[in-house]
């Protein structure tokens, strides 16, 4: 009796609302990983699509009961544009909502929180309750348990604590008509995305990251592209690769980067600064490659070598 | 009228980013007694990129204003701002109470009322919490527009550019003062202060302000945190000695 009362109580308690990032047809990986997240919430779970192009895909997202699309596109996920639409769907009507802790969503969700007045969860690692979330602080080096004292919750979903929702058969789909919109928005001007042949970093399952120890962008080249092709592996860096012109900012893992957790990670001349390992340390296999037998990186790598870069990496590319 | 700006930049006392925090006791937060706190680098950042606009362009510039919301001693990271070459600066002091972001950007929104404040420069999180929400929930209270995660800035008459670091690139943001902005590690190297500066900092203003000063009684914190613990530690790895061992161990932990 009791169970079943309170069953029906925490069932009435959970809807929720997730926004599935996307363009050009194509669901962002992370926005899958979000949808598992919600799932482990409970049913119902509405998503929202603000690109009509990828209503189709998210409707046969697994654990998706129904979709809402925007009869428009909001190009480039302007904070200014979409918090507002998400406050008049989500007032009085969802218990959570959850989006990726990309960069889309974390720019929408806090402006969200600000606009309900709720204190949004950023990042959670894993659902304990409708209301108690864990999300990492200090760089990954703290766990905090987190329940929320707000009517609704809001949080954002670190992709890579969930494995991607599989397919379903496709849910309805209903458009919405949304009349709340910031006439104070900042414009969109231009962009300039990195174009790679090599797998997405977030979602990747084998990393190849490169750091210092690779001494020029010429080396960098030279030593990771060859490899991470083999492995058809995405390519990372530590932020000292990075502020060194090795590659691009978008390939950095860590704290402030990418946080990554793939099946396989190698760290090449990575030391294993504290703010670098709160992006991998927790990828299955980390194999480290350093010059330095007392690098940080080797207290949490799985497999470790120590030695020359420049004669291993070629070696190991050519018998892999 | 003057269309100045006068530039608000928030900044947080956390432990410095190169100490390894260690979870207290009673596993509800981490140790701080005896622990090294600095200014939050990105907040360092984001003082750093207000200093330079106004060296660069002193007609654009009018005042920097710095604050912090935090226990007493956060009156130190302000002294320290000042020092580098805010002009004026508020402390909130809460005490050693913790305050959330939302909390953070409500207080917030009354200094930017307070001092008209037209553009906030902000770091894009705290390397505490990790958060990633004050500029944005404050930009979101202003009703002012965004942009977040800043790797470049430039003033052009009244509107603002903004070269910000997105998954997969970059992407450029323009909007119209007033806006807030949140910065990303790319931006600049911050300086250091000189002792002249130190020195001279001493006598530049800073206002104390407690809760009822703004007249809140307490702080409404959301969320409650149940319990903060050690990640689970990773089990010891193996050396090998040359590639083909390691091949041969990827192989065996099915890794390959």
């Amino acid at each position: 009796m009791i169970f079943k009362r309170l069953f029906s109580v925490t069932r009435s308690l959970r809807d929720s609302l997730v926004l599935i990032e996307g363009s050009k047809g194509q669901i962002n990986p992370a926005s899958l990983s979000t949808v598992f997240a919600a799932a482990q919430i409970g049913e119902p779970i509405t998503a929202l699509v603000v690109d009509p192009s990828i209503a189709d895909g998210a409707a046969k997202v697994e654990g998706v009961t129904k979709v809402l699309k925007t009869g428009k596109t909001y190009n480039h996920y302007l904070s200014e544009q979409v918090s507002p639409l998400l406050k008049q769907l989500i007032d009085g009507k969802f218990t959570h909502f959850l989006i990726s802790g990309s960069s889309i969503g974390k720019s929408i969700l806090p402006r969200l929180g600000a606009l309900l007045d709720v204190q949004p969860l950023s990042d959670i690692t894993k659902v304990i309750d409708g209301k108690t979330f864990v999300r990492p602080i200090y760089a990954g080096n703290a766990l905090a348990t987190v329940k929320s004292k707000d009517n609704v919750v809001l949080a954002s979903v670190r992709a890579s604590a969930f494995p991607p929702a599989k397919e379903q058969e496709a849910a309805p789909i209903e458009e919405v008509t949304a009349q709340a919109e910031s006439d104070n928005s900042a414009e969109f001007v231009s962009e300039e995305l990195v174009t790679s042949e090599r797998p997405e970093l977030g979602s990747a399952t084998r990393v190849v990251a490169g750091g210092r120890g690779l001494k020029s962008k010429e080396t960098f080249d030279a030593l990771i592209d060859p490899l991470a092709q083999k492995l058809n592996a995405a390519i990372g860096a530590s932020r000292a690769a990075v502020d060194s012109g090795f590659c691009d900012n978008s390939l950095q893992v860590g704290q402030t980067g990418k946080i990554v957790a793939p099946d396989l990670y190698f760290a090449i001349g990575i030391s294993g600064a504290i703010q670098h390992l709160a992006g991998m340390k927790d990828a299955k296999v980390i194999v480290a490659i350093n010059k330095d037998a007392e690098a940080p990186i080797f207290n949490v790598a799985d497999i470790g070598l120590v030695g020359d870069l420049e004669a291993i990496v070629p070696e190991l590319t050519e018998k892999i | 009228m003057s269309n100045k700006l006068k530039i608000l930049v928030p900044l947080k006392r956390v432990i410095d980013y190169a100490i390894k925090p260690r979870i207290n006791k009673t596993n509800t937060g981490v140790e701080t007694k005896g622990v090294k706190f600095s200014i939050n680098p990105f907040c360092d950042i984001a003082l750093e990129e207000s200093i330079r606009l106004k060296e660069k362009t002193p007609e654009l510039v009018e005042n920097i204003h710095a604050v912090s919301i935090g226990p007493t001693k956060a009156q130190d990271i302000l002294r320290t701002a000042l020092a580098k070459g805010a002009d004026t600066s508020t402390l909130i002091d809460v005490g050693e109470e913790t305050v959330e972001p939302l909390q953070v950007a409500k207080l917030l929104k009354k200094v930017v009322e307070d001092k008209k404040s037209n553009l906030v420069v902000l770091g894009k999180q705290a390397i505490d919490d990790d958060s990633n929400q004050t500029g944005q929930m404050l930009a979101g209270l202003l009703n002012w527009p965004q942009a977040t995660n800043a790797s470049k800035v430039e003033v052009k008459g009244d509107e603002v550019f903004v070269t910000r670091e997105i998954d997969g690139g970059a992407d450029v943001l323009k909007a119209k003062l007033p806006m807030v902005v949140t910065v990303d590690l790319r931006l600049n190297e911050p300086r250091y202060a000189s002792l002249p500066n130190i020195m001279k900092a001493k006598k530049k203003p800073l206002e104390k302000l407690k809760l009822k000063d703004l007249g809140l009684d307490s702080i409404d914190n959301r969320l409650e945190v149940v319990k903060v613990e050690e990640p689970p530690a990773r089990q010891a790895g193996v050396k090998v000695e040359s590639v083909d061992q390691l091949i041969e161990k990827l192989k065996e932990l099915k890794a390959l």
